[in-house]
């Protein structure tokens, strides 16, 4: 959901590109830098990058800032990309994810999962209070406006959604469901990732509680002197908790889990290399407005009720497509793929059936090198009768057709706490 | 040693051949290195040609060779181990080797203190 790592291969130089990153985002929106409302006082600027809570600490601990989805990120640390991944996996990392945007809907006389239910395939009546869901914007075509979280807090719902998107979220849930569903994008809240097989023991020297809850379980606990929103989740592949905290307690709660001697800070850059193995999409390249869910795989989060024969079927933009998509299939699918090789095949570089066919069949979406696997990995979409692990692909790297084998995802196993 | 503005160094051997590499600066702008596709050794190359390629976990690039010659040596061990790039770039993570036809072209090149002014 967050970084955006490119080939940048300007021919000719020891290319010292920085990242390029981008808000591709598909939702129609142009999300140039300023294009959005400030939302941090202190950064009081008309024009550029906005900056999260943490932007001090991140200059204060040596963090590369980019811009990323109009905010200013750090993409890696002194640590370097390949040891902040490898930390994160062993140990545990702090991510700063304050850019992604946090929205409260409630309603003292709609049923605000029932008005929701409207707008994404999957079954938020049934999610139980203090629990979370993934689910995705989809859009009249079927494609995914967005992917997101919805956490189920008793009296309102809490939905994170992707920070380049956030603004036309909001309005697409505002001309949804208002008057009678209240739509509040917070401004005033941070919000932290913990990600990793220590995170469990580290935040439970802040709040014991934390121990109990389950891989998407959500809960209010407090945490160094603030009231800390908290779910048991992330975008890893990892163990771990996403923590919303209220904007002046930022910056105290980082330093408290940066302490620890098991925390380091870890950027975007490893943060997409944690995800890619983790066989998680980032939106506006693993998926987007012309990927509908069945495409990208997704159809693990599309509950049986919202499906054909299902007590609330369909009733979500796309829905005739999708529904379809679910029982018969989709003519292209998302898959994992492992280069044979070392050079890694990044986003764009076309897949070909033979080392000699004319045309493509498919492309990369997300690639690079996994540092856990030890190996370039990546994503892509491939024809479905070809979308069968074991099957053998060539990727187009330089002019050269280089051997890629179909595999299942996640390329590291997930270490969740069921 | 020189250095050229594409951030690559050059050394003379006893030998007379020119040993290419990167420079410290540019292996920590590149970041960590994940992958190096050296030239065949006898390829005979013109400045400006693209002879190496490396990849880092956020970018392909592309070096250049910064002389006329033929390579007569590549350093196989980077294949293997990319990440001696950043560890030791000005030393043991050389490229490749270039028998030299016009050393004239060195004079091209930066010295030490010239690139260091020229990276800040």
């Amino acid at each position: 959901m967050t970084d955006d790592t490119r080939k940048a291969d300007d021919a000719g130089k020891t290319d010292l590109a920085q990242y390029e990153v981008s808000d591709v985002c598909g939702c129609g929106v142009n999300h140039g830098p300023g294009g959005h409302v400030h939302h941090h006082a202190d950064h009081s600027e008309d024009h550029g990058p906005k900056r999260t809570p943490l932007y001090d600490l991140h200059l204060e601990l040596g963090g590369k800032m980019v811009e990323f989805a109009g905010y200013e990120m750090p993409v890696q640390y002194p640590m370097g990309v390949l040891k902040e991944h490898q930390h994160t996996r062993a140990k545990a990392g702090l991510f700063d994810v304050s850019h992604m945007g946090q929205v409260i809907l409630q309603s003292r006389l709609a049923n605000v999962a029932e008005a929701f239910e409207r707008l994404v395939p999957v079954d938020v009546l049934g999610l139980k209070e203090g629990r979370q869901r993934y689910a995705m914007f989809t859009n009249d075509e079927g494609g995914i406006e967005d992917d997101l979280m919805i956490a189920n807090r008793g009296d309102h719902l809490l939905v994170v959604v992707n920070a380049a998107c956030k603004d036309a979220d909001v309005a697409r849930m505002r001309a949804a469901l208002e008057p009678d569903v209240i739509v509040r994008l917070l401004d005033s809240r941070a919000l932290l990732a913990l990600q990793g097989p220590m995170a469990e023991d580290v935040l439970a020297g802040l709040n014991p509680a934390v121990r109990e809850m389950k891989f998407m379980d959500v809960a209010t606990l407090e945490l160094a002197g603030a009231e800390c929103w908290i779910s048991r989740s992330g975008y890893t592949g990892e163990d771990g908790y996403e923590i919303s905290v209220p904007e002046a307690a930022a910056v105290d709660l980082a330093r408290a889990l940066l302490a620890h001697d098991d925390v380091a800070p870890i950027g975007l850059g490893a943060r997409d290399s944690l995800r890619l193995e983790a066989g998680l999409c980032l939106y506006g390249h693993d998926i987007d407005a012309t990927t509908s869910p069945v495409e990208g795989a997704l159809n693990w989060a599309i509950q049986k009720v919202r499906r054909s024969g299902g007590g609330r079927s369909g009733g979500f933009p796309g829905a005739d497509r999708i529904l379809s998509e679910l029982v018969g299939g989709a003519p292209r699918m998302r898959v994992g793929l492992l280069p044979g090789g070392r050079a890694p095949m990044r986003e764009g570089v076309e897949l070909f059936a033979a080392e000699d066919s004319p045309e493509p069949v498919g492309r990369v979406t997300s690639g690079g090198f996994g540092p856990t696997v030890g190996a370039p990995v990546a994503m892509g979409y491939v024809p479905t009768a070809m979308a069968v692990p074991g099957t053998v692909l060539y990727g187009e790297v330089r002019g050269k057709r280089l051997a890629v084998e179909v595999v299942k995802v996640p390329f590291t196993p997930a270490n969740f706490k069921r | 040693m020189k250095f050229t503005e594409e951030h690559e160094w050059l050394r003379i051997e006893d030998d007379g051949t020119v040993v290419v590499g990167i420079t410290e600066h540019a292996a920590e702008q590149l970041g960590d290195v994940v992958f190096v596709e050296l030239p065949d050794v006898g390829t005979v190359v013109s400045k400006d040609d693209e002879v190496v390629v490396i990849e880092s976990v956020k970018a392909a690039s592309d070096i250049l060779a910064p002389i006329d010659g033929e390579i007569v040596e590549v350093n196989e061990i980077l294949v293997e181990e990319p990440g001696k790039v950043n560890d030791d770039p000005e030393g043991d993570a050389w490229f490749f080797k270039v028998k030299v036809e016009d050393m004239s072209q060195m004079d091209d090149y930066m010295d030490e203190a010239a690139y260091k002014k020229f990276i800040g």
